[in-house]
């Protein structure tokens, strides 16, 4: 009965976004706005009925209907009832419905905005925001059922929608529980930021189409998006670093990143989001980069579609297994689709694209050649994750030959880029609108660049003789102190200007240029976050070992010794077994770390949770590997030393924060009158 | 520079890209293990092959049976005296490519390790001849042209104009 009502109202939001998608069409192409407007609500209208879908299969996984699929495969009568509730993403079919609810919100929350004076965008913007969640939802619909349910007929099992003739329902009396690897806090909330940055993103798209079908080829599009896509941005980014904290913490293997293709996949499309999110300004500024920022929200759109392709279909196992579910070839043809749609608009406009007169950039050293060297690194970088990603797959295709593309290829390849990028990081700031020459530029970063020798000084005292490492670590402290100098320069300035103490003049600051001061934050954030993978990408030791109770294993100046084993079964239906060793550091004892492995009875697989000594210095790893029945006879235990890793996940926090500096609404500015004795020339730049 | 000079440097600079990812896969030689073979010296073979069954999962942390199994296998081979090499190249033989880390520097192959280096450096050139030649004036009807926000050296100016307004306040 319940998923029949589901059903139901799927159904019925498909037809709601079709309508919508065909109402605002015929209304933009018509100028008609009675049309426009009824696409418009058909667009709010989508909202709550999605939202009555995910609550539907909510209840289902709840109430544990075990007749229906997708609950069978994700949840068990012993799951919590925290993980039954997000086991809504645990599973393809239920991701879809939770995509296209996150979608929605995002599309309800843009129809909601004062639109008097972007009239002539609405209705382009609903067709596109329509166009894809119609998509996402007849997916859902028609290709990956939710509400599937298994039926017997005969002797065998059957999944469908409604009962099949002469079939008895299959009521199964408990369901197979969600993989043990979702059932970590990371994997819970990382599905979700993940998501809501990939469908953020389709709003500036959306905008972006809208701007080229009504020839706005002004900044308009770009001033009205700024917020989406910093939030975008920041979801996605920190879906991402969730991704790789879950990775670290629960798939035992030492490290955050293992360049695996469906990692990749959620990258691409943060690098072209990061190049956008940067190359609008120029184009806010100084009227360049026009085409630049359409290709480049265009690639973001495209990369998120992919980017789920890539993840749900089944096709990265095998490109054959690719055409066993419908989804794949949907997507597919999708993508091509909007690909293909995107660019034709764009060299549509392509002429009427071209930049003021007056700017041209012939500065080599200027701030807009910087931002244009930072859009060739991302994508240079885009590049390489792309074949990397697709050429196992047209290998495949081609000859047969299945191959991987492993860290290898892809450290070597992009190190250098996101070492340039660093680079610009640290010195774009500091050049100059339209013309900077080496002596304006040394002169602004003299000061810092000494700090940043005595950085570099520090590191080779402390023991570090790799020349990339030094590099690297340069790098670091290079950036770092341009951005605390400039930082601290200007509150200075203000201090002395305004008598403001100081705490008080730097928040003041903060809030006059929001952008320009959270984004320093945030690119702090991201040198700490740099500290972190160059820790443990460049200087990570392991060691393994076999150990009876009261042995020892040393790794560096660390000592491990095995003090306890115990086995048990939990009432959630696995069974942990867990050893306990103690940790010294230098012959003193440091604490203790408890590694296990658990083992799920329900889906027969095992899951290797490591114990962890985390301190800002570095990190010690330990994994249980395996274990001898009687436990006198010993264990096997490697470990990872991993230095600097935890500023890895702080730079995150302040990355954050850099965020929420950046975004944060201004306050509407009061009007003032103003008596004008001599000619000030106010400058309005944002 | 001269045109004819483009084609000979894009050449080189693409033997060089040749030889960089190639040197990445370039092996440091394995000393000969003494019995018994430890764990650390499975672990750097089976860090550079990836499980033949799994997807995408490196042997040495791949936690299934069949792993296990073939981990055993490195070790006895280490013990036979095998470099790392040999054993990479046995798996690759007996598995398929897929095994390695990196696909073989041969054939098709070529592709992955060329085109996004060539991608790159077309855009770099792309870049070089905006910045050398500057943007064309265009005959379309000209935007109102932006102002140039000021810089952060203009710190005096922008400190005097804040004292300016605040009198007016």
């Amino acid at each position: 009965m319940i998923p029949i009502f589901g059903v139901g109202v799927l159904f019925l939001t498909f037809i709601v976004a079709l309508y919508g998608v065909g109402a605002a069409i015929y209304g933009g192409y018509k100028h008609q706005d009675a049309w426009v407007e009824s696409a418009r609500k058909a667009q709010l209208l989508t909202f709550p009925l999605i939202l009555l879908v995910a609550a539907t299969l909510e209840y289902l996984l709840l109430t544990g209907d075990y007749q229906v699929q997708f609950v069978f495969n994700v949840t068990s009568s012993s799951m919590p009832f925290y993980l039954r509730l997000t086991a809504l993403w645990g599973g393809q079919s239920g991701s879809l419905v939770f995509w296209s609810l996150l979608m929605s919100t995002f599309t309800f929350a843009v129809t909601l905005r004062k639109w008097e004076r972007d009239r002539e965008f609405l209705p382009w913007v609903i067709a596109v925001c329509m166009i894809t969640l119609a998509f996402f939802v007849g997916l859902a619909l028609f290709a990956e059922n939710p509400f599937d349910r298994v039926w017997q007929v005969g002797g065998a099992q059957v999944v469908a929608l409604f009962a099949p003739a002469g079939s008895v329902p299959v009521f199964p009396a408990d369901g197979n529980g969600l993989n043990p690897l979702l059932r970590h806090p990371g994997m819970i909330i990382h599905p979700p930021m993940l998501y809501t940055g990939f469908v953020a993103f389709v709003i500036p798209f959306a905008f972006a189409i809208a701007a080229l079908i009504t020839g706005r080829t002004d900044d308009r599009w770009i001033r009205i998006t700024r917020r989406w896509t910093l939030v975008a941005w920041l979801f996605l980014s920190m879906g991402l670093v969730l991704g790789m904290r879950w990775a670290y913490d629960v798939l035992g293997w030492g490290g955050y990143w293992g360049w695996d293709p469906v990692e990749i996949a959620a990258l691409m499309p943060w690098l072209s989001g990061t190049a956008f999110l940067h190359s609008v300004m120029i184009q806010e500024k100084r009227g360049l980069f026009k085409r630049w920022n359409l290709i480049l929200i265009l690639l973001t759109y495209s990369l998120v579609i992919y980017g789920t392709f890539l993840t749900r279909s089944g096709v990265l196992s095998s490109v054959h297994a690719f055409a066993q579910s419908s989804v794949g070839p949907l997507f597919f043809g999708f993508i091509g689709f909007t690909f293909v749609v995107s660019l034709a608009l764009l060299l549509y406009r392509w002429n009427a694209l071209r930049s003021s007169d007056e700017n041209k950039m012939t500065s080599v050293l200027s701030r807009e050649s910087f931002f244009l060297l930072n859009n060739l690194l991302f994508m240079g970088i885009l590049a390489v994750c792309f074949w990397g990603v697709n050429y196992p797959l047209i290998s495949e295709l081609i000859t047969g030959q299945k191959v991987t593309v492993g860290p290898p290829f892809y450290e070597g390849a992009t190190g250098p880029l996101f070492g340039g990028l660093l680079l610009l990081m640290g010195i774009a700031p500091l050049s100059a609108w339209g013309h900077s020459t080496f002596k304006t530029l040394g002169k602004a970063v003299w000061k810092p660049f000494i700090v940043s020798v005595g950085v570099l000084v520090l590191a080779f005292a402390l023991g570090v003789t790799a020349p990339i490492a030094l590099l690297a670590f340069w790098l670091c402290g290079f950036v770092a102190s341009i951005t605390l100098y400039e930082y601290g320069r200007a509150v200075w300035a203000r201090h002395r200007a305004t008598r403001e103490i100081l705490p008080v003049a730097l928040w003041r600051l903060a809030g006059k240029n929001r952008r320009r001061y959270g984004g320093y934050i945030i690119h702090l954030g991201v040198v700490l976050m740099a500290l972190g993978v160059i820790g443990i990408n460049m200087f990570q030791t392991t060691t393994q070992g076999t150990i009876a109770q009261g042995q020892s294993l040393t790794l560096g100046s660390y000592t491990i010794t095995y003090k306890d084993f115990a086995q048990w079964d939990t009432n959630d239906n696995r069974n942990v077994a867990r050893a306990v060793l103690a940790v010294s550091k230098n012959g003193q004892p440091v604490g203790e770390v408890y590694p296990r492995r658990d083992f799920f009875y329900e889906s027969q697989q095992p899951m290797t949770i490591p114990g962890m000594r985390s301190t800002f210095e570095d990190d010690l790893y330990v994994v249980l590997v395996d274990w001898q029945s009687i436990s006198s006879d010993g264990a096997t235990f490697k470990i990872f030393h991993n230095p600097l890793v935890s500023w890895l996940w702080t730079g995150a926090f302040v990355f954050i924060l850099g965020m929420l500096v950046a975004a944060w609404p201004d306050r509407e500015p009061e009007p003032v009158r103003v008596t004008v004795k001599s000619t000030v020339v106010v400058n309005q730049a944002l | 520079m001269k045109r004819y000079l483009i084609i000979p440097a894009l050449f080189l600079v693409a033997l060089a890209a040749l030889v960089w990812f190639g040197s990445v896969s370039a092996q440091t030689p394995q000393p000969q293990p003494q019995v018994p073979v430890t764990d650390n010296q499975v672990n750097a073979v089976a860090h550079e092959l990836y499980c033949p069954v799994c997807e995408n999962i490196p042997l040495d942390v791949c936690p299934t049976q069949a792993c296990a199994q073939w981990r055993e296998l490195i070790r006895q081979q280490l013990g036979q005296g095998m470099t790392k090499e040999q054993i990479k190249d046995y798996f690759a033989k007996q598995y398929g490519d897929r095994v390695l880390d990196q696909p073989p520097l041969q054939g098709l192959n070529l592709l992955v390790y060329i085109l996004p280096f060539t991608m790159l450096l077309g855009g770099a050139v792309l870049v070089w001849r905006v910045l050398r030649s500057g943007r064309n004036p265009s005959a379309a009807v000209p935007n109102q042209p932006a102002p140039i926000p000021p810089t952060p050296a203009d710190d005096a100016y922008t400190r005097r104009l804040e004292d300016e307004l605040k009198k007016m306040k």
